[in-house]
């Protein structure tokens, strides 16, 4: 058995290598782009090999997909005149590429080498992390780091994705301050898109419901299943079923800094029950984690929404 | 099934290799926000193969949150510099930081 798992990764990181290395060298843009989704659902299965599969699926989800959809809009909307692949426009000559393949080379063959003297005793926290779940009462382990034990990392991690929000909206020229983000999408009625827009939210929506609700015991969580929401919003979007909402309106920014809100309130209320900022009252925490978790949930979702969606891009109505 | 965290780590060190080759060598700047993204996920990838180690079979869930908060902070990384091209692309008409750039008509286009 553990032959044939050997069998398998010897596939699948040529696979990978030679997908990643097809992303960057492929001659049109728009290739490369595809490679660079391929590569991270085969990934995603890297990811499943080495037992993570919080992270496969944040990979498949966020890596491969969101990423994608966000190069693949970008390339729609850059000037198609722009001087195409020649290199006439300020590619580096040969000397320079050569240089450049020694040095990248030299890198890899340094990180490979620190990669094969990693210490034999792997030091590791997965034994602490085993020892101490039951005390939370949730069963994912990756939930507890991130909620729990480690909240500090998420709750400024949830406050990066607003901060690069703004960012993102500060971009917006000034009479289109406060629009709506991205070309308004009109398709065939009788579209593959349309259709696809119709079947296809029902079903996502009911996965990344689970995938939040999973998230406490098994593979999942808040941010994989915003990903999931964000992709079928995304999805309506294109199908051009729905509009993208205007940055303006209130009830959406009220949204947006929901989830961290929520998450700073249960974190301050930790102070005067648990004695810790960010800490839980011993017999709530799973409770506390799912409703941070729920909140979370909804504005991940539509942060990176908004995110791929881009920079206002019409007036407001 | 130490095998299988050496035989990944290697293949996180070549992408990062790939990765950063692609961000020096590649003009266009949508590239090289792509090949910053293979360096992201090769760099993720060795931190995978270390919590492999560390717990085989399972691996660490330490440095897997780490991961996945990192895979979050990269998207929003890239959309703010996609954002930032568009801007560029809106205001110039070019998608590449040649230092000379060959104006098509001098004069006609002003930054916005």
């Amino acid at each position: 058995m553990n032959g044939a798992w050997l069998l398998l990764d010897l596939v699948l990181v040529p696979m990978i290598l030679a997908a990643a290395l097809c992303a960057v060298g492929a001659r049109a843009q728009f290739t490369g782009i595809v490679f660079y989704i391929v590569y991270g659902l085969l990934l995603a299965l890297a990811w499943v090999r080495l037992g993570a599969e919080n992270v496969a699926l944040a990979e498949a989800a966020i890596g491969a997909g969101l990423t994608g959809v966000l190069l693949l809009g970008a390339l729609a909307r850059l000037p198609a005149a722009a001087p195409a692949e020649p290199g006439a426009d300020g590619s580096p000559g040969t000397a320079l590429r050569l240089a450049a393949a020694i040095l990248c080379a030299a890198l890899a063959l340094g990180l490979g080498a620190a990669v094969l003297a990693l210490p034999e005793p792997a030091p590791g926290l997965a034994d602490v992390a085993a020892a101490h779940l039951p005390a939370t009462g949730l069963g994912n382990p990756v939930t507890a780091v991130l909620l729990v034990w480690r909240g500090y990392d998420t709750l400024l991690e949830v406050v990066v994705l607003l901060l690069a929000l703004l960012g993102v909206w500060s971009l917006t020229p000034d009479p289109l301050w406060g629009g709506v983000p991205g070309p308004r999408h009109r398709t065939r009625p009788e579209g593959v898109l349309v259709f696809l827009g119709r079947v296809l939210p029902p079903a996502g929506l009911l996965v990344g419901a689970h995938v939040f609700w999973a998230g406490a015991d098994r593979p999942g969580g808040a941010f994989q299943a915003g990903t999931i929401l964000a992709a079928v919003w995304l999805l309506a979007i294109m199908a051009g079923l729905t509009d993208a909402p205007a940055v303006r309106g209130l009830a959406l920014r009220l949204v947006l800094v929901g989830g961290p809100a929520v998450f700073l309130g249960v974190g301050l209320a930790g102070l005067a029950t648990a004695g810790a900022f960010l800490g839980y009252p011993p017999d709530f925490v799973k409770p506390l984690v799912v409703l941070v978790e729920a909140a979370l949930t909804l504005s991940i979702a539509v942060t990176l929404g908004l995110l791929v969606a881009g920079a206002p891009e019409r007036p407001p109505r | 099934m130490t095998d299988a965290a050496t035989l990944y780590g290697l293949c996180g060190a070549a992408l990062v290799g790939i990765g950063l080759y692609g961000l020096i060598v590649q003009a266009p700047l949508l590239r090289k926000i792509l090949a910053f993204n293979l360096i992201g996920s090769g760099v993720f990838l060795l931190l995978g193969a270390i919590a492999e180690r560390a717990a085989p079979g399972r691996g660490d869930p330490v440095p897997h949150a780490l991961i996945i908060t990192g895979i979050v902070v990269a998207l929003s990384a890239t959309a703010l510099a996609v954002a930032l091209l568009l801007r560029l692309a809106g205001a110039t008409g070019r998608s590449t930081l040649s230092p000379e750039p060959p104006p098509p008509a001098p004069g006609e286009r002003n930054g916005g």
